[in-house]
């Protein structure tokens, strides 16, 4: 939807209404602020409201950290913060989903559920650099199975056992299948 | 540390060491690190934009190596204390002490504040599970580690305590409350011990591991239940609640409880909602009438099934935010240093950060007691 409402209204021009509005507007409604109780706010003491949240447009920023890599930005807000992290830009296959995913609001399954997707590829894709690198993950460490086989020796032998049991029995099953199959060719 | 995937942790010694690339930023050597329930989601791969190749840690102490040019207070050699938030001290939020939920760390995501170690969905920042960081807005959460106060107590400043506090604070407990905690991790604890500071008088957690109640009893005086012997832990409260129901509910669990098969299969295998919300479906049915609910575990941006009409029908308010560290520093440090709490007494287990994937394990699977683990890094006495 190109010319949807949200692309043909102009940015930051909330302030900019409420403020018209108290000017003018307020002073005719009859019962403007009369029943406005400071005490009621729910959010003390954790927010120490002092006025700063209708200060958005003019606060202090710091200086914009050189943009000099792929950083998404939700489109829910109007650019890149002033900091951010540069771990792991995006690359690959994985970063493509991810780019798809950062066209839809936070508000979407689409952008949540994709990046979920994005992260499962990404796996895949960290496999692939890892033996390009001639890494050769170690399941036994990275996966913590040293820790299981020390402090949970039982359940660890037990997964280990049912796991080993599973690919024997499916071993047996395929080959029981080819052999079926072996003998109807040859019938 | 270098996340390869769900469960795959590596402890890579080949990692690029960070650089400053913003005059606000200080480059930290690390000297303490700790692993958080919250790392647990990013561990599972609950979390969305969780990109291999990341460095996890958002609870950390270090000496600063370095500063960028527009870096003031912070000095090189200066031993500090990082707050898990990162914020810039300057936007709207920050300004009103909401340090956890800053406009300018954050590109990724709007819903989340700026954290280390946290996923892109927390703002694609490498943490402190590692050797160096590079701390963005150095001059405003970072703090110099009061002298004579115990490394391990100032590394569990940078989160659990202050997130421990705040999810008392926020519960609004009044004199002689009756508190519900769920979950007896470190978080629950610090909330269970903290909510005495608040006047609290009844203080039950519950969980399901024997071990963290035994220890909950001793260190955070409370009554503790194991939610594996009772049928509906909704009745049991109910019960010992004269069937009104606790004044004070707090979910110091987040998504990745358990306790309801529903749950675990629409949240952690199907992933059709952000994770298992059973706790907080407890405290929301275990609560007055007119009570308070404070959320403090940690769950996914996108939905979860949680009862909403009871929330409206018993006038329920419901309190979360990530703790905003650096607000409540002043008062934390004051009470250790005070002697009223010693919060070191939660940390079970002290390993070289090269054992990084074990202590992921080890802390997932609630493995050989664990409470809470530290890892120190190779480097931290140079
Ligand atoms: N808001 C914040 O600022 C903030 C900061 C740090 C941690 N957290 C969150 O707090 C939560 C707890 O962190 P932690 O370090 O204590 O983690 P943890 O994993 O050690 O503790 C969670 C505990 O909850 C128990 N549990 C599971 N299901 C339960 C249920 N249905 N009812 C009662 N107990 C149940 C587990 O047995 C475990 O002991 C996590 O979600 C974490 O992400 C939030
Ligand atoms: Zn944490
Ligand atoms: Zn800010």
């Amino acid at each position: 939807m190109k010319n949807a409402l949200e692309n043909r209204i102009d940015e930051f021009q909330d302030r900019v209404i409420a403020n018209r509005n108290m000017a003018d507007l307020a002073l005719n409604i009859p019962g403007w602020g009369m029943d406005a109780d400071p005490e009621n706010d729910p959010t003390y003491p954790m927010k120490h409201y002092n006025g700063a949240d209708h200060q958005r447009l003019n606060y202090e920023k710091a200086p914009q950290q050189p943009l000099d890599m792929e950083v998404f930005h939700s489109i829910e807000r109007p650019g890149v913060t002033r900091v951010f992290g540069t771990s792991t830009p995006p690359a690959g296959l994985s970063g493509a989903i991810r780019r798809y995913a950062y066209k839809y609001s936070e508000a979407t399954a689409t952008h949540w559920m994709t990046l979920i997707l994005a992260d499962r590829v990404d796996v895949i894709q960290g496999k692939i650099n890892d033996l390009k690198h001639g890494v050769i993950p170690n399941p036994w460490k990275e996966r913590g199975w040293r820790a299981e086989w020390k402090y949970n020796r039982s359940a660890f032998l037990g997964r280990a056992a049912t796991t080993a049991l599973l690919i024997t029995a499916g071993v047996l099953w395929f080959k029981r299948r080819s052999l079926n199959k072996q003998l109807l060719e040859r019938r | 540390m270098n996340f390869r995937g769900p469960f795959q942790i590596r402890a890579d010694r080949n990692r690029p060491e960070p650089e400053i690339k913003h005059p606000m930023d200080a480059i930290v050597r690390v000297t303490r690190s700790l692993v958080c329930g919250s790392d647990l989601h990013l561990y599972h791969g609950l979390v969305p934009d969780t990109r291999v190749g990341m460095t996890f840690g958002h609870e950390f102490t270090g000496v600063v190596e370095a500063v960028g040019s527009e870096v003031k207070k912070l000095k090189v050699g200066d031993h500090v204390l990082v707050p898990f938030n990162i914020a810039c001290g300057s936007c709207p939020h920050c300004k009103q002490e909401l340090f956890g939920n800053c406009h300018e760390a954050n590109s990724e995501a709007t819903a989340v504040g700026g954290f280390f170690g946290y996923a892109h969905t927390g703002g694609g920042y490498d943490g402190g599970q590692a050797e160096y960081v590079r701390v963005p807005y150095a001059d405003v959460s970072p703090t110099i580690i009061p002298e004579g106060m115990d490394l391990e107590n100032a590394v569990l400043l940078t989160d659990v305590v202050p997130t421990g506090y705040q999810a008392a604070e926020q519960a609004g407990i009044q004199k002689g409350d009756t508190v519900v905690v769920f979950g007896a991790g470190p978080v629950g604890l610090l909330a269970a011990r903290f909510a005495w500071f608040f006047g609290a008088g009844r203080v039950i957690v519950i969980d399901e591991l024997d071990y963290r109640l035994e220890f909950a009893r001793k260190f955070a005086f409370a009554e503790a239940y194991n939610f594996r012997e009772m049928k509906d832990p909704v009745v049991f409260l109910k019960k010992t609640t004269d069937y009104f129901g606790a004044d004070v509910c707090i979910d110091a669990v987040g998504c990745d409880a358990t306790g309801s098969t529903l749950q675990n299969i629409t949240g952690k295998e199907l992933l059709l909602q952000a994770g298992n919300a059973t706790a907080f479906h407890w405290a929301v049915n275990a609560v007055k009438k007119g009570g308070i609910v404070s959320i403090i575990g940690v769950y996914g941006p996108p939905w979860n099934l949680v009862p909403l009409g009871s929330i409206m029908n018993k006038g329920i308010t419901i309190r979360g935010n990530q703790a905003s560290v650096k607000r409540l520093l002043p008062k934390l440090i004051d009470h250790i240093m005070s002697g009223r709490i010693n919060p070191k007494e939660i940390i079970t287990h002290r390993l070289p950060l090269e054992e990084v994937s074990d202590a992921y394990r080890m802390f997932s699977k609630k493995l050989d007691y664990m409470i809470k683990p530290v890892l120190i890094p190779p480097r931290a006495n140079v």
